[in-house]
C-alpha cells in the first residue's frame, strides 16, 4: 500500500467537511482509482468522478497518473480567482 | 501569510493584506520600458443582478503561486513584455477594494495591453483560486455550480 495526502478546497471542502484526508491505495493505482474509492467513502461528492479536476504535487496531471508515496493530490473545483 | 515568488522579471504576491499598485508598478519600471499596463480587479456589489455584501477568496497557495509565475513566464513568451507584476489577495475582502493586480512593462504599448488581457483570461483558467460571494440570503463558490456556467467571466477553454 501507499499513502497519499488528498487536499480539498472551496465547494469541496466545505461538502466533505475537511481540508485534507489521508488514504491508503495499492501500489500502482492511478488518480482514477482514488476517485473511485474517494466517491465511495464520501458519496456526497456526488457527480461523475472523470469530472474532477486533479493535481499531484502542485501540478495539473490526468486520470490516468500513477500515484506515488506521499503525493500531495488537490482536488481541484473549477476555478474563479481574478477579480 | 504572505506567499511571494520573485526574479528580475517576474514579481507574484498572494497576500491576505490590501495590496499595493504603487509597489507593483515600482516593480516593472525600468529606463527601457516605455509602456505600463496595469489591470485592477475590484470587488463589486453585484452579480448576475444579485446584491453582493462580501466576497472572499481562498487558494491553494503554492500551487497558486506556481500557476501565477507560469502565467507570467507565458506573457514573457508570447509578447516583447519586460517585466510583470501579478498580486492575488486571498481571504475575505470588503467590497470595491482590489482583489487582483496585474502590471506589465513593455518596450510599446501594444505588448503590455494584450499581455495584460491574456494575463486575466489564463489566471481565470489554471490558478488554483476560488471566489465565495455572500448575500443577504446565503453564499456560493462561484464557479462551483454543476453544468451551470454561473460565473459571469468568460471561461477559457483548454
Amino acid at each position: 500500500m501507499i499513502s497519499v495526502t488528498i487536499r480539498l478546497f472551496a465547494s469541496y471542502r466545505e461538502i466533505i467537511g475537511k481540508s485534507s484526508i489521508l488514504m491508503n491505495v495499492s501500489k500502482g493505482a492511478l488518480v482514477s482509482d482514488l476517485l473511485t474509492d474517494l466517491l465511495e467513502q464520501y458519496p456526497q461528492l456526488a457527480g461523475s468522478p472523470s469530472k474532477i479536476v486533479v493535481a499531484v504535487n502542485h501540478e495539473y496531471q490526468t486520470h490516468s497518473y500513477t500515484l506515488h508515496m506521499n503525493d500531495e493530490v488537490a482536488l481541484i473545483p473549477p476555478v474563479s480567482g481574478g477579480g | 501569510m504572505n506567499e511571494l515568488s520573485s526574479n528580475s522579471q517576474i514579481n507574484i504576491i498572494i497576500s491576505n493584506e490590501q495590496l499595493d499598485v504603487t509597489e507593483a508598478i515600482k516593480f516593472v519600471t525600468s529606463k527601457k520600458s516605455g509602456a505600463i499596463a496595469t489591470f485592477l480587479g475590484n470587488t463589486r456589489d453585484n452579480n448576475l443582478s444579485r446584491s453582493v455584501k462580501l466576497l472572499e477568496y481562498e487558494s491553494y497557495q503554492p500551487m497558486a503561486n506556481k500557476k501565477l509565475f507560469q502565467t507570467a513566464e507565458e506573457m514573457l513568451y508570447k509578447w516583447d513584455v519586460d517585466r510583470v507584476s501579478i498580486a492575488h489577495r486571498i481571504g475575505k475582502v470588503p467590497l470595491g477594494q482590489t482583489s487582483l493586480i496585474v502590471v506589465v512593462a513593455s518596450k510599446h504599448r501594444d505588448a503590455a495591453f494584450e499581455a495584460c488581457r491574456y494575463s486575466i483570461d489564463r489566471i481565470k483558467e489554471i490558478v488554483p483560486i476560488w471566489k465565495k460571494e455572500y448575500y443577504e440570503d446565503g453564499e456560493i463558490w462561484i464557479g462551483s455550480q454543476s453544468g451551470v456556467e454561473f460565473s459571469s467571466t468568460k471561461k477559457v477553454k483548454t
